[in-house]
């Protein structure tokens, strides 16, 4: 694709009067600020996990493989019973994987017919709404589940009006819960999903649709075999985008979930900040986090490929 | 969308690389704390500011624990003074965290009050001066239950009308203390059974707690969210005053007693004005200041006349006469620690 629009472009404006040649370039602040801040990092993450944890936090240089055993392996309080598989951590990353996809179809059913509504606006009002989109990102995500909190615990706002309104009679339990959670992560990352989605749609032909219609093509086959294959690449985007940062949130579980279920990003978080800190355990639990992302990533890629290749 | 994102990423970057590299300039006329949340009132801040002539910052924590692992995390030879408790102090001293000075260095040390110089965890204070000093228990809204609440059982094996609306403070050292003494078993113990019972009283106990929240301790005991909560005396007497219906308990079991201490940390870059501020802690007046905001009580002679009415009436400072005598919670040795640690961790995950 990208070679083609080059060359494309190339045959109308000379190549020197562009950065084309400069490709590379272009690239190298971006690949500067990625490598130091991104590569260096993710590499130090990696020493960590298999150095020894110090007593009351830090580490010592000392190989160990503890980190990992811990993660995988229960060997009882005192650390002398045999080795056992252990799901708590596995079934905390399974929660927060769950949590994660629930808040992302969420996001998706609500998110997708926003996104397709705006992109059907007149182009002068579009702005607008997307401008409107973005309004909750100019308050702190921090204090939007402050907020949050405040709204929906069991004497709060939402319980008054609907326990005056006649809807309830009895307070809804929402505070520390695990819907909490997902309301907040839903409500945190709506816009990564109506933005893609909706830089997708706008760039739909709509004739194409129209042209469906014209052939007879019902509008709900009209969706499924013409729309949704052409906007797949922003809807695909806006559920990476929800996604990956859902997994690893830990203010939502932190404030509305009541910091008493662990999940991914709280685990991890408490190792270093925490009350028994374990720098090296937090670091293998992030690596394997990172790697689960890759996986997910790598998979989508390989199967992208190959069904472009097929095309 | 997507340049968006990796830009949060790229600032959060740059914001830990700064906070891991720079250190805070050594300019004249500054001073960093690094303290509790909610527990020193702006104006005495901004009275020693003018006082002094120097530029405070302050950042906040909400357990001991976290300041101790942010210090080690690359912070010490930033901050110039903290707040540690008892247990905390000893920790960091044996860790070579603090600096030491000499009495003669504050003009106020002779303040501190008789009983609080030579303290276990800082014999003869070379570290550190009281700071405040209170109690860890518990307290019930009498709204919502009305049973007997005099004992840690309360938490730890809540009552039906209880389960599902207690707050516990995310503070290893507190809970685990309180834990033990309801099962009236020692702090830093190694008998396996009896550290089992331990490690099973709080698994069962967990379901029946909604949450592990410190720093809004308070708030979740006024709003009603919570029915019963783990708290510090005088936060609960806070509450207590924006209009909960709320009981601190002095269990029969006993409860935990502790003393904040300001210390000077090793590698202070303001070293000089560490010690200013400190001397100026041991003004009564600017103490008083404190402590009727904190509602703690100070170790510092010459501050009850200064203290609000309802202060030095309130039932959070004034145990009854049949109250147990509080214990502090106790410094184990290293292959201890990591057992209460691992119970903890369990507790947690």
């Amino acid at each position: 694709m990208k070679s083609q629009s080059n060359s494309q472009q190339n045959n109308i404006v000379p190549a020197n009067a562009t950065f084309h040649n400069q490709k590379n370039k272009l690239l190298l602040p971006a690949w500067l600020v990625i490598g130091f801040f991104l590569v260096v990092p993710v590499l130090m993450m990696l020493v960590y996990s298999f150095l020894t944890k110090e007593f009351r936090g830090g580490v010592i240089w000392e190989f160990s493989l503890a980190a990992y055993d811990q993660f995988f392996f229960d060997r009882g309080l005192f650390g002398d019973e045999p080795a056992k598989i252990d799901w708590t951590y596995i079934k905390i990353y399974g929660r927060s994987a769950l949590q994660a996809l629930i808040a992302t179809l969420l996001c998706l059913v609500i998110g997708f017919p926003t996104a397709y509504y705006i992109a059907t606006r007149p182009v002068r009002s579009r702005p607008l709404w997307v401008f409107l989109i973005t309004i909750p990102y100019w308050v702190n995500l921090l204090i939007r589940t402050v907020s949050m909190k405040f709204l929906i615990r069991d004497n709060g706002p939402l319980n008054t009006w609907l326990l005056q309104a006649g809807i309830i009679d009895q307070p809804i339990h929402l505070i520390n819960t695990n819907l909490a959670v997902q309301l907040g992560l839903f409500y945190s990352y709506l816009p990564f999903m109506v933005l893609p989605i909706y830089a997708s749609i706008e760039r739909f032909d709509f004739s194409l649709s129209e042209a469906a219609a014209d052939l007879y093509a019902s509008r709900w086959t009209t969706l499924r075999q013409i729309i949704l294959p052409m906007v797949k690449p922003g809807i695909i985007a806006g559920c990476i985008l929800v996604f990956v940062p859902s997994l690893g949130a830990f203010l939502a579980p932190d404030l509305l979930g009541g910091a008493k279920n662990f999940m991914i990003g709280s685990l991890i978080e408490e190792q270093f900040k925490g009350n028994a800190g374990n720098w090296p355990f937090g670091a293998a639990s992030s690596m394997i986090l990172l790697i689960i992302v890759l996986l997910v990533l790598l998979i989508y890629a390989r199967n992208e490929s190959h069904a472009q290749g097929a095309r | 969308m997507k340049n968006r994102f990796t830009s949060t990423i790229v600032k959060a970057s740059l914001a830990t690389a700064f906070a891991l590299t720079s250190t805070v300039a050594n300019a004249e006329g500054s001073l960093s704390i690094y303290h509790w949340f909610e527990y020193i009132p702006q104006e005495v801040l901004d009275k020693f500011s003018e006082e002094h002539d120097v530029e405070v910052t302050m950042d906040t924590y909400d357990s001991n624990e976290s300041m101790l692992a942010t210090l080690k995390a690359g912070k010490l030879g930033s901050y110039d003074v903290a707040v540690p408790g008892d247990y905390m102090v000893e920790i960091m001293r044996n860790g070579g965290l603090l600096d030491s000075f000499e009495p003669a260095e504050l003009s106020n040390f002779d303040n501190i009050m008789e009983q609080w110089v030579d303290v276990g965890f800082d014999p003869g204070r070379k570290h550190s001066i009281p700071y405040q000093w209170g109690s860890t228990s518990f307290s019930v809204n009498r709204d919502m239950y009305e049973g007997d609440i005099n004992t840690t059982g309360i938490l730890f094996e809540p009552p039906e009308e209880l389960a599902g609306k207690i707050n516990m403070l995310d503070s290893q050292g507190e809970v685990l203390a309180l834990a033990s003494m309801h099962l009236g078993i020692e702090q830093c113990n190694s008998n396996r059974d009896e550290l089992k019972a331990l490690n099973a009283l709080l698994q069962e106990a967990k379901p029946k707690w909604a949450s592990f929240n410190s720093d809004g301790a308070k708030d979740v005991l006024v709003s009603g969210d919570a029915a019963a909560g783990m708290i510090w005396n005088g936060f609960s007497a806070k509450a207590r005053n924006e209009g909960a219906n709320i009981e601190y308990v002095y269990p029969k079991e006993g409860l935990v007693v502790w003393m904040d201490n300001v210390v000077l940390l090793k590698d202070a870059p303001n070293r000089d004005n560490a010690l200013k501020f400190m001397d100026f802690l041991l003004e009564p007046e600017n103490i008083a200041a404190i402590t009727n905001f904190a509602q703690y009580t100070a170790g510092v002679k010459g501050v009850n006349e200064l203290l609000d009415a309802d202060l030095i009436a309130s039932p959070e400072t004034n145990p009854p006469a049949d109250a147990p005598a509080g214990s502090f919670v106790a410094v184990c040795d290293e292959e201890t620690q990591k057992l209460y640690d691992q119970i903890w961790t369990n507790l947690k995950k």
